[in-house]
Protein backbone atom coordinates (compact mmCIF):
# COMPACT_ATOMS: atom_id res chain seq x y z
CA UNK A 1 0.00 0.00 0.00
CA UNK A 2 1.93 3.14 -0.73
CA UNK A 3 0.23 6.45 -1.40
CA UNK A 4 0.68 8.58 -5.03
CA UNK A 5 3.99 9.89 -3.48
CA UNK A 6 5.49 6.07 -3.26
CA UNK A 7 5.71 6.37 0.33
CA UNK A 8 3.49 3.65 2.30
CA UNK A 9 0.86 5.00 3.99
CA UNK A 10 -0.74 5.03 7.86
CA UNK A 11 -1.84 1.85 9.10
CA UNK A 12 -5.16 2.23 11.59
CA UNK A 13 -4.44 0.33 14.35
CA UNK A 14 -6.64 -0.22 17.61
CA UNK A 15 -4.99 -0.41 21.23
CA UNK A 16 -6.19 -1.01 24.65
CA UNK A 17 -3.79 0.53 26.66
CA UNK A 18 -3.55 0.50 29.98
CA UNK A 19 -7.41 -0.48 30.04
CA UNK A 20 -8.07 2.33 27.54
CA UNK A 21 -9.45 1.85 23.78
CA UNK A 22 -6.99 3.94 21.55
CA UNK A 23 -7.33 4.36 17.92
CA UNK A 24 -3.93 5.30 16.35
CA UNK A 25 -3.28 5.70 12.67
CA UNK A 26 0.60 5.10 12.36
CA UNK A 27 3.24 4.55 9.55
CA UNK A 28 4.65 0.68 9.32
CA UNK A 29 8.06 1.71 10.69
CA UNK A 30 7.04 2.82 14.06
CA UNK A 31 7.85 0.52 16.58
CA UNK A 32 5.45 0.64 19.74
CA UNK A 33 7.64 2.03 21.85
CA UNK A 34 7.82 5.36 19.78
CA UNK A 35 4.01 4.98 19.11
CA UNK A 36 3.84 5.22 22.88
CA UNK A 37 6.14 7.38 24.00
CA UNK A 38 6.20 9.98 20.99
CA UNK A 39 2.04 9.66 20.16
CA UNK A 40 0.32 9.26 23.05
CA UNK A 41 2.40 11.00 25.46
CA UNK A 42 3.39 8.06 27.51
CA UNK A 43 6.80 9.23 28.25
CA UNK A 44 7.24 6.50 31.37
CA UNK A 45 8.27 3.54 29.02
CA UNK A 46 11.87 4.63 28.33
CA UNK A 47 14.29 3.92 25.65
CA UNK A 48 17.69 2.63 26.16
CA UNK A 49 19.77 0.76 23.89
CA UNK A 50 16.59 1.05 21.55
CA UNK A 51 17.97 -2.76 19.98
CA UNK A 52 16.42 -5.15 22.58
CA UNK A 53 19.34 -5.47 24.77
CA UNK A 54 18.23 -3.48 27.90
CA UNK A 55 14.84 -3.96 28.61
CA UNK A 56 13.92 -0.02 29.48
CA UNK A 57 11.23 -0.45 26.77
CA UNK A 58 9.43 -3.29 28.88
CA UNK A 59 5.78 -3.05 28.56
CA UNK A 60 2.79 -5.69 28.77
CA UNK A 61 1.49 -7.14 25.68
CA UNK A 62 -1.63 -9.21 26.98
CA UNK A 63 0.08 -9.67 29.62
CA UNK A 64 3.13 -10.97 28.63
CA UNK A 65 6.66 -8.87 29.22
CA UNK A 66 8.15 -7.60 25.95
CA UNK A 67 10.75 -5.23 24.44
CA UNK A 68 8.56 -2.53 22.88
CA UNK A 69 11.64 -1.32 20.84
CA UNK A 70 11.86 -4.32 18.53
CA UNK A 71 7.97 -4.42 17.99
CA UNK A 72 5.99 -3.01 15.31
CA UNK A 73 3.06 -0.73 16.24
CA UNK A 74 1.21 -2.16 13.44
CA UNK A 75 1.52 -5.70 14.85
CA UNK A 76 -0.08 -4.91 18.04
CA UNK A 77 -3.45 -4.18 15.95
CA UNK A 78 -5.94 -5.56 18.79
CA UNK A 79 -3.62 -5.74 21.75
CA UNK A 80 -3.76 -4.83 25.08
CA UNK A 81 -1.20 -3.04 26.20
CA UNK A 82 0.10 -2.23 29.83
CA UNK A 83 2.73 0.91 30.52
CA UNK A 84 4.34 1.81 33.83
CA UNK A 85 1.46 4.42 33.67
CA UNK A 86 -1.17 1.75 34.22
CA UNK A 87 0.28 0.23 36.98
CA UNK A 88 -0.90 1.80 39.78
CA UNK A 89 -4.47 1.81 40.90
CA UNK A 90 -5.42 5.95 41.08
CA UNK A 91 -2.82 7.01 44.02
CA UNK A 92 -2.51 3.34 45.11
CA UNK A 93 1.00 1.96 44.07
CA UNK A 94 0.91 -1.80 42.72
CA UNK A 95 2.18 -4.47 44.67
CA UNK A 96 5.41 -4.27 42.87
CA UNK A 97 5.59 -0.54 42.90
CA UNK A 98 5.29 -0.61 46.22
CA UNK A 99 7.98 -3.22 46.71
CA UNK A 100 10.44 -1.37 44.63
CA UNK A 101 9.54 1.71 47.08
CA UNK A 102 10.11 -0.31 50.53
CA UNK A 103 13.53 -1.94 48.89
CA UNK A 104 14.96 1.15 47.81
CA UNK A 105 15.30 -1.73 44.44
CA UNK A 106 16.91 1.72 42.31
CA UNK A 107 18.96 4.09 42.19
CA UNK A 108 18.99 6.66 39.10
CA UNK A 109 15.79 5.24 38.10
CA UNK A 110 15.79 4.94 34.16
CA UNK A 111 15.70 1.62 34.00
CA UNK A 112 13.08 1.31 36.87
CA UNK A 113 9.88 1.76 34.63
CA UNK A 114 10.79 -1.15 32.23
CA UNK A 115 12.14 -3.28 35.99
CA UNK A 116 8.51 -2.98 37.53
CA UNK A 117 6.78 -3.79 34.20
CA UNK A 118 8.80 -6.79 33.82
CA UNK A 119 8.37 -7.99 37.54
CA UNK A 120 4.45 -7.36 36.89
CA UNK A 121 4.70 -10.24 34.71
CA UNK A 122 5.86 -12.56 37.10
CA UNK A 123 3.58 -11.73 39.57
CA UNK A 124 1.25 -14.28 37.56
CA UNK A 125 4.31 -16.19 35.93
CA UNK A 126 4.23 -19.39 37.67
CA UNK A 127 6.73 -20.78 35.44
CA UNK A 128 9.60 -18.62 37.13
CA UNK A 129 10.52 -20.56 40.28
CA UNK A 130 10.76 -19.08 44.09
CA UNK A 131 14.61 -18.57 44.72
CA UNK A 132 16.39 -15.78 44.19
CA UNK A 133 18.61 -17.24 41.35
CA UNK A 134 15.46 -17.74 39.45
CA UNK A 135 14.32 -14.30 39.92
CA UNK A 136 17.86 -13.02 38.31
CA UNK A 137 17.96 -15.45 35.74
CA UNK A 138 13.66 -14.15 34.75
CA UNK A 139 14.84 -10.56 34.91
CA UNK A 140 18.30 -10.59 33.21
CA UNK A 141 16.59 -8.81 30.36
CA UNK A 142 16.36 -6.01 32.20
CA UNK A 143 19.87 -4.12 32.67
CA UNK A 144 20.64 -1.81 35.88
CA UNK A 145 23.76 -0.12 34.90
CA UNK A 146 23.73 1.55 38.84
CA UNK A 147 23.80 -2.03 39.82
CA UNK A 148 20.33 -2.00 41.81
CA UNK A 149 20.52 -5.74 41.60
CA UNK A 150 20.06 -7.25 44.84
CA UNK A 151 17.44 -4.50 45.79
CA UNK A 152 15.23 -5.50 42.68
CA UNK A 153 15.36 -8.87 43.58
CA UNK A 154 14.27 -8.62 47.81
CA UNK A 155 11.47 -6.12 46.10
CA UNK A 156 10.83 -8.85 43.66
CA UNK A 157 10.31 -11.95 46.11
CA UNK A 158 8.51 -9.95 48.65
CA UNK A 159 5.91 -8.70 46.23
CA UNK A 160 5.57 -12.55 45.38
CA UNK A 161 5.13 -13.31 48.47
CA UNK A 162 2.51 -10.88 49.31
CA UNK A 163 0.67 -11.75 46.56
CA UNK B 1 14.43 3.08 10.57
CA UNK B 2 13.91 2.94 7.04
CA UNK B 3 10.37 3.03 5.46
CA UNK B 4 8.67 -0.47 3.82
CA UNK B 5 5.35 -1.61 2.91
CA UNK B 6 3.23 -3.88 5.17
CA UNK B 7 0.81 -6.26 5.26
CA UNK B 8 -0.92 -8.06 7.60
CA UNK B 9 -1.64 -12.03 6.25
CA UNK B 10 -4.30 -13.81 7.66
CA UNK B 11 -3.11 -17.32 5.99
CA UNK B 12 -0.09 -19.16 4.62
CA UNK B 13 -1.75 -18.42 1.01
CA UNK B 14 -2.56 -15.07 1.47
CA UNK B 15 0.90 -14.50 2.95
CA UNK B 16 2.80 -15.79 0.39
CA UNK B 17 0.73 -14.48 -2.14
CA UNK B 18 1.47 -10.85 -0.16
CA UNK B 19 5.49 -11.88 -0.18
CA UNK B 20 5.33 -12.73 -4.17
CA UNK B 21 6.36 -9.70 -6.71
CA UNK B 22 9.11 -8.52 -4.62
CA UNK B 23 12.82 -9.54 -4.00
CA UNK B 24 13.12 -7.42 -1.37
CA UNK B 25 10.04 -8.83 0.89
CA UNK B 26 10.99 -9.99 4.11
CA UNK B 27 8.38 -12.62 6.34
CA UNK B 28 7.72 -10.76 9.46
CA UNK B 29 7.09 -12.86 13.15
CA UNK B 30 8.42 -11.85 16.42
CA UNK B 31 10.87 -9.41 14.80
CA UNK B 32 13.36 -9.77 17.49
CA UNK B 33 16.22 -10.13 14.71
CA UNK B 34 14.36 -8.52 11.75
CA UNK B 35 13.39 -5.19 13.10
CA UNK B 36 16.85 -4.99 14.95
CA UNK B 37 18.65 -5.30 11.82
CA UNK B 38 16.00 -2.80 9.94
CA UNK B 39 16.92 -0.06 12.21
CA UNK B 40 20.77 -0.71 11.68
CA UNK B 41 20.40 -0.89 8.02
CA UNK B 42 21.70 -4.27 7.65
CA UNK B 43 18.54 -5.75 6.47
CA UNK B 44 17.00 -3.35 3.98
CA UNK B 45 13.18 -4.84 3.22
CA UNK B 46 10.61 -3.26 1.07
CA UNK B 47 7.90 -4.74 2.04
CA UNK B 48 7.13 -6.61 5.04
CA UNK B 49 4.64 -9.21 5.10
CA UNK B 50 2.87 -9.89 8.84
CA UNK B 51 2.43 -13.48 9.67
CA UNK B 52 1.94 -13.15 13.35
CA UNK B 53 -2.09 -13.64 12.92
CA UNK B 54 -1.48 -17.08 11.02
CA UNK B 55 -3.02 -20.07 12.55
CA UNK B 56 0.59 -21.15 12.90
CA UNK B 57 0.59 -21.02 16.74
CA UNK B 58 -0.23 -24.82 17.77
CA UNK B 59 2.02 -27.67 18.97
CA UNK B 60 0.58 -30.65 17.99
CA UNK B 61 1.53 -34.66 17.84
CA UNK B 62 2.83 -35.34 14.56
CA UNK B 63 2.62 -38.94 13.00
CA UNK B 64 6.06 -39.70 12.80
CA UNK B 65 5.69 -39.88 16.88
CA UNK B 66 7.07 -36.58 17.45
CA UNK B 67 5.97 -32.83 17.50
CA UNK B 68 4.53 -30.61 14.95
CA UNK B 69 5.15 -27.23 16.13
CA UNK B 70 3.77 -24.48 14.36
CA UNK B 71 5.61 -21.43 12.72
CA UNK B 72 4.40 -18.89 15.14
CA UNK B 73 4.58 -20.78 18.33
CA UNK B 74 6.71 -18.48 20.86
CA UNK B 75 9.80 -19.62 22.16
CA UNK B 76 8.51 -18.72 25.99
CA UNK B 77 5.36 -21.27 24.78
CA UNK B 78 7.41 -24.22 23.19
CA UNK B 79 10.04 -23.57 26.08
CA UNK B 80 7.31 -24.98 28.64
CA UNK B 81 5.12 -27.04 26.84
CA UNK B 82 4.86 -30.12 29.43
CA UNK B 83 5.35 -32.74 25.81
CA UNK B 84 8.49 -31.04 24.84
CA UNK B 85 9.50 -30.50 28.98
CA UNK B 86 8.94 -34.24 28.98
CA UNK B 87 9.95 -35.65 26.04
CA UNK B 88 12.80 -33.32 24.74
CA UNK B 89 13.75 -31.33 27.94
CA UNK B 90 16.69 -30.42 25.81
CA UNK B 91 15.17 -28.09 23.68
CA UNK B 92 13.29 -26.59 26.41
CA UNK B 93 16.87 -26.38 28.25
CA UNK B 94 17.90 -24.84 25.51
CA UNK B 95 15.14 -22.20 24.61
CA UNK B 96 15.43 -21.05 28.23
CA UNK B 97 19.00 -20.29 27.99
CA UNK B 98 18.53 -18.19 24.86
CA UNK B 99 17.81 -14.31 25.03
CA UNK B 100 15.82 -12.84 28.18
CA UNK B 101 12.25 -13.61 28.95
CA UNK B 102 10.85 -10.63 27.05
CA UNK B 103 12.55 -11.74 23.78
CA UNK B 104 11.42 -15.19 24.28
CA UNK B 105 7.92 -14.46 25.06
CA UNK B 106 8.00 -12.00 21.02
CA UNK B 107 10.62 -14.68 19.13
CA UNK B 108 9.22 -17.69 17.56
CA UNK B 109 9.80 -20.97 16.13
CA UNK B 110 10.31 -20.16 12.24
CA UNK B 111 12.05 -16.89 13.08
CA UNK B 112 14.46 -18.76 15.80
CA UNK B 113 15.13 -20.81 12.34
CA UNK B 114 16.02 -17.81 10.56
CA UNK B 115 18.05 -16.04 13.05
CA UNK B 116 20.96 -13.72 11.62
CA UNK B 117 24.33 -13.93 13.35
CA UNK B 118 25.71 -11.79 15.68
CA UNK B 119 29.39 -10.79 13.87
CA UNK B 120 29.77 -7.21 14.77
CA UNK B 121 30.82 -6.85 11.26
CA UNK B 122 28.35 -8.13 9.66
CA UNK B 123 25.72 -6.00 12.05
CA UNK B 124 27.89 -2.81 11.65
CA UNK B 125 26.71 -2.22 8.15
CA UNK B 126 30.17 -0.21 6.75
CA UNK B 127 32.96 -3.01 7.43
CA UNK B 128 33.99 -5.62 4.82
CA UNK B 129 31.04 -8.60 4.61
CA UNK B 130 30.86 -11.56 2.71
CA UNK B 131 27.48 -11.91 3.96
CA UNK B 132 26.15 -8.45 3.50
CA UNK B 133 28.05 -7.21 0.51
CA UNK B 134 29.03 -10.20 -1.37
CA UNK B 135 32.79 -10.08 -2.64
CA UNK B 136 33.89 -7.56 -0.20
CA UNK B 137 36.07 -9.53 2.53
CA UNK B 138 35.37 -10.84 5.67
CA UNK B 139 36.72 -8.45 8.31
CA UNK B 140 36.31 -11.09 10.93
CA UNK B 141 39.05 -13.65 9.76
CA UNK B 142 41.96 -10.90 10.70
CA UNK B 143 39.54 -9.11 13.11
CA UNK B 144 38.53 -8.92 16.76
CA UNK B 145 36.99 -13.01 16.36
CA UNK B 146 36.35 -14.36 20.27
CA UNK B 147 32.66 -14.35 21.16
CA UNK B 148 30.51 -15.31 18.39
CA UNK B 149 32.94 -16.87 15.56
CA UNK B 150 33.29 -20.51 14.66
CA UNK B 151 36.10 -23.51 14.55
CA UNK B 152 33.68 -25.56 12.75
CA UNK B 153 32.74 -25.33 9.13
CA UNK B 154 34.46 -21.70 8.52
CA UNK B 155 35.51 -20.71 5.40
CA UNK B 156 37.81 -18.25 3.79
CA UNK B 157 34.63 -16.22 3.16
CA UNK B 158 32.81 -16.01 6.48
CA UNK B 159 33.70 -17.76 9.77
CA UNK B 160 30.40 -16.26 11.95
CA UNK B 161 28.64 -18.37 14.30
CA UNK B 162 24.85 -19.44 13.52
CA UNK B 163 23.57 -18.31 16.94
CA UNK B 164 20.81 -20.14 18.14
CA UNK B 165 20.83 -22.47 21.09
CA UNK B 166 16.75 -23.73 19.85
CA UNK B 167 18.21 -25.10 16.80
CA UNK B 168 21.15 -26.81 18.36
CA UNK B 169 18.46 -28.84 20.43
CA UNK B 170 16.73 -29.28 17.09
CA UNK B 171 19.68 -30.65 15.29
CA UNK B 172 20.26 -33.05 18.11
CA UNK B 173 16.80 -34.11 17.98
CA UNK B 174 16.49 -34.14 14.43
CA UNK B 175 13.55 -32.32 12.17
CA UNK B 176 11.89 -31.56 9.33
CA UNK B 177 11.30 -28.22 8.51
CA UNK B 178 8.21 -27.76 6.10
CA UNK B 179 7.87 -24.95 3.81
CA UNK B 180 4.92 -23.45 1.40
CA UNK B 181 5.20 -21.05 -1.58
CA UNK B 182 2.26 -20.73 -4.15
CA UNK B 183 3.62 -23.84 -5.92
CA UNK B 184 2.64 -26.18 -2.93
CA UNK B 185 4.47 -27.56 0.20
CA UNK B 186 7.30 -29.22 0.64
CA UNK B 187 9.80 -30.52 3.52
CA UNK B 188 13.42 -30.04 4.21
CA UNK B 189 15.85 -32.10 7.06
CA UNK B 190 16.77 -29.58 9.83
CA UNK B 191 20.02 -31.12 8.57
CA UNK B 192 20.58 -29.69 5.11
CA UNK B 193 18.33 -26.17 5.80
CA UNK B 194 21.02 -24.10 7.39
CA UNK B 195 24.02 -23.64 4.81
CA UNK B 196 27.75 -23.78 5.30
CA UNK B 197 29.04 -20.50 4.15
CA UNK B 198 31.58 -22.26 1.44
CA UNK B 199 31.83 -19.10 -0.66
CA UNK B 200 28.40 -17.87 -0.66
CA UNK B 201 28.21 -17.20 2.75
CA UNK B 202 25.27 -14.88 2.20
CA UNK B 203 23.17 -17.65 1.16
CA UNK B 204 22.50 -19.00 4.63
CA UNK B 205 19.74 -21.26 4.56
CA UNK B 206 17.47 -23.69 1.57
CA UNK B 207 14.17 -21.30 1.26
CA UNK B 208 13.92 -20.34 -2.14
CA UNK B 209 11.71 -17.45 -3.45
CA UNK B 210 8.39 -16.91 -1.54
CA UNK B 211 8.80 -19.87 0.40
CA UNK B 212 7.50 -19.42 4.41
CA UNK B 213 8.00 -21.85 6.73
CA UNK B 214 5.14 -23.16 8.28
CA UNK B 215 5.73 -25.61 10.77
CA UNK B 216 9.24 -27.62 12.35
CA UNK B 217 8.33 -31.25 13.30
CA UNK B 218 10.87 -33.14 15.68
CA UNK B 219 11.64 -36.43 15.09
CA UNK B 220 10.27 -39.32 17.57
CA UNK B 221 12.14 -38.62 20.96
CA UNK B 222 14.62 -41.44 21.54
CA UNK B 223 13.45 -44.33 23.26
CA UNK B 224 14.18 -43.76 27.96
CA UNK B 225 16.91 -40.64 26.96
CA UNK B 226 18.57 -38.72 28.56
CA UNK B 227 18.56 -35.36 27.76
CA UNK B 228 20.18 -31.71 28.15
CA UNK B 229 21.63 -28.30 26.91
CA UNK B 230 25.06 -26.65 28.73
CA UNK B 231 25.64 -23.70 27.50
CA UNK B 232 29.13 -21.37 28.27
CA UNK B 233 29.23 -18.07 27.90
CA UNK B 234 31.07 -14.92 29.35
CA UNK B 235 27.82 -14.25 31.59
CA UNK B 236 25.70 -16.60 32.89
CA UNK B 237 23.08 -15.08 31.23
CA UNK B 238 21.25 -13.50 28.64
CA UNK B 239 24.39 -13.96 26.41
CA UNK B 240 25.18 -15.92 22.97
CA UNK B 241 26.94 -19.04 23.52
CA UNK B 242 30.56 -19.53 23.53
CA UNK B 243 30.21 -23.25 23.16
CA UNK B 244 27.24 -25.06 24.40
CA UNK B 245 25.84 -29.11 24.01
CA UNK B 246 23.13 -30.59 23.40
CA UNK B 247 23.20 -34.11 24.45
CA UNK B 248 20.46 -37.13 24.31
CA UNK B 249 21.86 -40.80 25.31
CA UNK B 250 19.92 -43.68 26.05
CA UNK B 251 22.05 -46.52 27.71
CA UNK B 252 21.64 -51.00 28.11
CA UNK B 253 22.67 -50.98 31.34
CA UNK B 254 26.09 -49.26 32.23
CA UNK B 255 26.37 -49.36 27.92
CA UNK B 256 25.47 -46.42 25.42
CA UNK B 257 22.82 -48.09 23.19
CA UNK B 258 21.91 -44.46 21.32
CA UNK B 259 23.54 -40.90 21.67
CA UNK B 260 23.03 -37.55 20.11
CA UNK B 261 25.63 -34.60 20.30
CA UNK B 262 24.80 -31.34 18.77
CA UNK B 263 27.08 -28.06 19.53
CA UNK B 264 26.39 -23.81 19.37
CA UNK B 265 28.81 -21.71 20.07
CA UNK B 266 31.66 -22.82 17.21
CA UNK B 267 29.64 -23.78 14.62
CA UNK B 268 28.94 -21.77 11.15
CA UNK B 269 25.45 -23.93 11.50
CA UNK B 270 23.50 -25.96 13.96
CA UNK B 271 26.62 -28.20 14.50
CA UNK B 272 25.40 -32.12 14.59
CA UNK B 273 28.27 -34.54 15.47
CA UNK B 274 27.35 -37.75 13.54
CA UNK B 275 30.79 -39.26 13.79
CA UNK B 276 31.01 -38.51 17.70
CA UNK B 277 27.97 -40.21 18.14
CA UNK B 278 28.91 -43.37 16.41
CA UNK B 279 31.61 -44.08 18.32
CA UNK B 280 29.91 -43.68 21.66
CA UNK B 281 27.23 -46.67 21.22
CA UNK B 282 28.02 -49.68 22.73
CA UNK B 283 31.04 -48.45 24.93
CA UNK B 284 30.57 -48.05 28.57
CA UNK B 285 29.09 -44.23 29.81
CA UNK B 286 31.99 -43.26 31.47
CA UNK B 287 34.05 -40.16 31.21
CA UNK B 288 37.28 -41.66 29.37
CA UNK B 289 34.03 -42.19 26.63
CA UNK B 290 33.11 -38.88 26.85
CA UNK B 291 36.69 -37.50 26.38
CA UNK B 292 37.21 -39.78 23.43
CA UNK B 293 33.64 -38.73 22.07
CA UNK B 294 34.46 -34.71 22.55
CA UNK B 295 37.68 -34.96 20.81
CA UNK B 296 36.46 -36.79 17.66
CA UNK B 297 33.77 -34.39 17.97
CA UNK B 298 36.65 -31.40 17.33
CA UNK B 299 38.83 -33.18 15.44
CA UNK B 300 38.27 -31.19 12.50
CA UNK B 301 37.93 -27.32 14.63
CA UNK B 302 39.82 -24.32 13.02
CA UNK B 303 41.01 -22.07 15.53
CA UNK B 304 41.46 -18.24 14.39
CA UNK B 305 43.73 -15.78 16.46
CA UNK B 306 40.76 -15.08 19.79
CA UNK B 307 39.03 -18.19 19.33
CA UNK B 308 41.34 -21.16 20.19
CA UNK B 309 40.13 -21.72 23.74
CA UNK B 310 36.58 -22.72 22.25
CA UNK B 311 38.22 -26.16 21.04
CA UNK B 312 38.82 -27.40 24.19
CA UNK B 313 35.82 -25.40 26.42
CA UNK B 314 33.86 -27.42 23.55
CA UNK B 315 35.22 -30.53 24.76
CA UNK B 316 34.42 -29.68 28.14
CA UNK B 317 30.74 -28.94 27.28
CA UNK B 318 30.17 -32.73 25.56
CA UNK B 319 31.74 -34.28 28.57
CA UNK B 320 29.28 -32.46 30.81
CA UNK B 321 26.64 -32.72 28.88
CA UNK B 322 27.39 -36.43 27.68
CA UNK B 323 27.60 -37.16 31.56
CA UNK B 324 24.44 -35.98 33.05
CA UNK B 325 22.15 -36.45 30.04
CA UNK B 326 23.68 -40.35 31.03
CA UNK B 327 22.76 -40.05 34.64
CA UNK B 328 19.11 -38.48 33.58
CA UNK B 329 18.78 -41.74 31.31
CA UNK B 330 19.99 -44.26 34.06
CA UNK B 331 17.35 -42.55 36.83
CA UNK B 332 13.93 -42.37 34.12
CA UNK B 333 14.27 -38.91 33.83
Amino acid sequence: MKDATNMPVDVAIDLRINGKMTQLDVPPNVVLLDALRDRLGLTGTKKGCDHGQCGACTVLVNGEAVNSCLSLAVTHDGDDITTVEGLADGETLSPVQQAFLDHDAFQCGYCTPGQMVSATELMHNHAVGDTDADIAEAMSGNICRCGAYKNIVAAIQSARKAG
Amino acid sequence: MRQFEYKRAEDARAAVAAHAGNDAAAYLAGGTTLIDLVKLDVMQPERLVDVNRLALDAIEPADNGGLRIGATVRNTALAHDKRVRRDYRVLSEALLQGASRQLRNRATTAGNVMQRVRCSYFRDGISPCNKREPGTGCSAIEGRNREVFAVLGTSEHCIAVHPSDMCVAMAAIGATVRVEDAEGSREIDFADFHKLPGDTPHIEHELAGDELITHVTLDAPVADAGSTYIKLRDRSSYQFALASCAAIVSLDGDRIREARIALGGVGTKPWRCLDAEQALVGQPAVDETFEAAAAAAMRDATPYKHNAFKIPLARKAIVCALRDAAARAGNGA
